[in-house]
């Protein structure tokens, strides 16, 4: 299981803030207009992992977004459903259930989310649980405490159990970005988990105030295309939390798009993961089709 | 279920041109009213985007600008020299207040005029503009403060002649300044670009600015040469071509004028292998390729750490292939037109130069329009410290590549042209920085960043980039004369 750490830290090179922050910036200033924008909107919805990881979720509860992720709007059955809903492992076999057949797929969170601190067995356990329940996904988080205290070889170890307790299904490291103390160390978060055998890199829980920023996705995307140009992986990239509004959206995939190129536009590669944007992003759609951007009753919500 | 592809071809998203009125003709701007030239002379001036025939501009003779350097005068006796600071003051705040107000109008028409991008105009030129004279008028009632211990006045009438990449800006730097300290103005815009200048005209006649303060006289090469020779002009200020530059500054010297020259340059990018590699490749494509390499601060030549030289090119291209060049008002296009059909000659001859001398060129898969003037994005490797291209301002969106082996060598390279306008430092590492900064001989030096400006900072070159400073105290100097002890 062990890995070799001296091929990803030679690629985790520095990064400058400054720069990097201005170029996300100059990307926002891309005019997404008309043909375009319905397409974006499309497409962040198929990229979407419509998302509930409450203490509260309930079978109800995950039923209701399972039924608006396969059909997001009942009245225009031209939107598409989203890629995935996800969950925690507990509520993994109703979303398996309530999905069977449609194509969307389940990802559930594992291995002690979200902090990852528990023994490794029990993480470990906790990945194979929710693949045994059916899950396609797993979100798993790096081991921030080991990284943060500079053992890279754990944290790559730990990685690549986790890629073996998933079997088949896909695995998506969660950096948990804003906890790292900044883009050097996002850099390197990313070059390790790749390395390591993740499937996607993520950049959060959801669950700290700091979650995505358009910067840290540029960092994330740039680290995947040189570790694709060094090794020939083709890693995916998940922006989780803070992504409420469309403009937001179509903000990411033009980030992407730019620094990947537009094979990454795919579900396969690029997911949204997100609670409240697939309301705004509907909103949007029917405002290209009215003119109007319609009022908060004029979606479902779930 | 979705057809349409979301893809890099964005959908057109045109600026709208409906909040700019183009007059058919425009007259010269002197003792504050639009005349026309003696004799009625005028020239075209077009979009170089589609070639489309914008106006009709007054050509001002040998005669005319007498008459605007004589209502300077006058102004300058009359209202501006004994005005106070601060009432001088309320004029430049107002300019700087309509410059925000209209900037979408200002932005808009800078891009008719000049080809270059909307977003450009509207994120750069028009903010740094309106930032230069709010600057200024705040050193107008505190020139004491400026140059303490020293009693300082202006010189009277200043002639001052810009170029057209970045006309209002430039006209910016030009005015506030002058303004600010006391001067009257006899000011040039470049025939290409002459609008925008215009149209501050209006904004001045808003402003209630006194007759003749400012005198904006269009023309080519012969209008700039009267401004020059004409006897009655205390001070010149350019901002062009090193040759045109020369010229003025024979003639200054003869009559012992002051003479501030903004000219060329042939600015190096230093790529250290320690650098942020991502951020270097943008910053050295943002460098280049801003305004269609219309810039005298480009950083036209890129030298690159050779142990990093080839994975640093091979990301260039890569980044290069991404942008947008075409129509200048649509809000996406990344490179505008090339602002003249003979600035477009001037480009082709060097790059073929360049091919000729055995440079390996690049440029990516873009279609040009057929109308207007377009040169796409090009990088040439394998580039030699003798080869033209090397040495040569090409003024356009060309990137010449070399590699070097230690910072000494960087160093060497870097200074080894006639120019010393700016620089661009790559590393991670703050005393390389600083060792560099010491010893490249360019006016800027910019650290991990570049084509940073801000009216506080001094701007400005050595050797045959000119002399003189443009912002700062430094560049307040340049319109005050400290020598009289207090009489004029």
């Amino acid at each position: 299981m062990a890995c070799t750490t001296d091929k990803p830290l030679s690629l985790a090179t520095s990064v400058d803030q400054v720069a990097l922050e201005a170029r996300a910036k100059s990307l926002t200033t891309r005019s997404i207009k008309t043909t375009s924008k319905r397409a974006a909107l499309h497409l962040s919805i198929r990229c979407m992992d419509l998302t509930t990881l409450e203490g509260a979720d309930t079978p109800g509860k995950v039923a209701s977004l399972c039924q608006k992720a396969i059909r997001p709007d009942p009245t225009n059955l031209a939107v598409p459903p989203v890629a995935a809903v996800c969950v925690y492992p507990e509520m993994v076999d109703y979303a398996v259930a309530a999905t069977a057949g449609t194509g969307v797929k389940v990802a559930s969170v594992a291995g002690a989310f979200p902090s990852g601190l528990s023994r490794l067995s029990v993480r470990l356990d906790d990945i194979s649980d929710a693949v045994a329940r059916g899950a396609h996904e797993i979100d798993i988080v790096l081991n921030r405490s080991a990284f943060l205290t500079g053992d890279y070889n754990l944290v790559m170890d730990e990685v690549a159990a986790a890629k073996e307790a998933c079997g088949d299904a896909h695995l998506k490291v969660i950096l948990e970005t804003g906890e790292l103390g900044g883009y050097d160390q996002i850099r390197r978060a990313s070059m390790l988990s790749m390395a390591a055998g993740a499937d996607f890199i993520k950049t959060s829980t959801g669950k700290i105030p700091k979650a995505s920023t358009l910067p840290v996705v540029l960092c994330m995307a740039e680290a995947i295309r040189d570790h694709a140009e060094a090794t020939g992986e083709i890693i995916g990239l998940k922006a989780a939390g803070g992504i409420r509004t469309a403009k937001q959206a179509w903000h990411y995939l033009v980030v992407i798009g730019e620094t990947l190129g537009t094979d990454w536009l795919t579900p396969d590669l690029f997911r949204l993961g997100a609670s409240s944007l697939l309301n705004d992003v509907l909103q949007q759609l029917g405002k290209l089709d009215t003119g109007r951007y319609s009022g908060p009753d004029y979606v479902t919500v779930d | 279920m979705t057809t349409e592809k979301f893809d890099l071809d964005y959908a057109p998203a045109l600026e709208s041109t409906a909040v700019v009125n183009i007059a058919k003709q425009y007259g010269l701007f002197v003792n504050g009213e639009f005349v026309k030239a003696r004799g009625g002379k005028t020239f075209a001036t077009i979009n170089p985007a589609t070639e489309a025939h914008l106006a009709d501009v007054a050509e001002a003779s040998k005669a005319d600008v007498n008459k605007a350097v004589k209502a300077a005068r006058h102004a300058y006796e009359t209202y501006w020299r004994d005005m106070p600071g601060k009432q001088r003051a309320r004029y430049l705040y107002r300019i700087a207040r309509q410059l925000q107000e209209r900037a979408r109008e200002f932005a808009v028409l800078e891009t008719l005029d000049g080809g270059k991008p909307i977003t450009e105009s509207r994120d750069f030129d028009l903010p740094q503009a309106a930032a230069h004279f709010f600057y200024h008028a705040g050193w107008a009632d505190k020139l004491d403060y400026a140059f303490p211990g020293r009693k300082v006045t202006s010189h009277g009438v200043v002639g001052q002649i810009t170029p057209w990449n970045f006309p209002m800006m430039m006209a910016a730097w030009k005015l506030a300044p002058a303004l600010a300290t006391g001067n009257t103005v006899v000011f040039k815009p470049a025939e290409t670009t002459p609008l925008t200048a215009l149209l501050l005209a209006e904004v001045l006649q808003d402003v209630d600015l006194p007759p003749g303060v400012v005198n904006i006289v269009t023309g080519a090469g012969a209008t700039g040469q009267a401004l020059v020779d004409h006897p009655d002009v205390d001070k010149l200020a350019f901002t062009g071509s090193t040759g045109v530059g020369k010229m003025i500054q024979r003639a200054a010297a003869a009559r012992r004028l002051p003479l501030t020259l903004e000219l060329g340059g042939k600015a190096a990018h230093i790529v250290f292998d320690d650098a942020a590699i991502d951020q270097a490749v943008e910053g050295v494509v943002k460098g280049i390729f801003f305004n269609q390499g219309h810039v005298c601060c480009a950083g036209s030549r890129l030298l690159v750490q050779e142990s990093i030289a080839e994975m640093f090119i091979e990301k260039l291209k890569r980044r290069v292939d991404l942008l947008r060049v075409g129509n200048p008002l649509d809000k996406n296009t990344d490179v505008g037109a090339i602002n003249s059909a003979a600035q477009l000659g001037r480009i082709a001859d060097l790059v073929d130069a360049g091919v000729n001398e055995g440079a390996e060129i690049y440029q990516p898969d873009c279609t040009l329009n057929k109308k207007g003037f377009w040169f796409a994005p090009t990088i040439f490797t394998g580039v030699q410290q003798s080869h033209r291209i090397a040495q040569e301002e090409i003024f356009g969106p060309v990137l010449s590549v070399q590699t070097f082996r230690t910072a000494d060598e960087a160093l060497q390279k870097a200074n080894n042209t006639p120019f010393g306008l700016s620089a661009g430092v790559w590393t991670e590492k703050g005393s390389k920085i600083l060792w560099m900064a010491d010893r490249l001989n360019a006016g800027v030096v910019w650290a991990n960043t570049y084509n940073q400006f801000d009216p506080a900072s001094p701007f400005g070159g050595y050797k045959e980039s000119g002399f003189g400073r443009e912002g700062g105290m430094q560049g307040l100097s340049a319109y005050v004369r400290t020598d009289t002890g207090g009489r004029s």
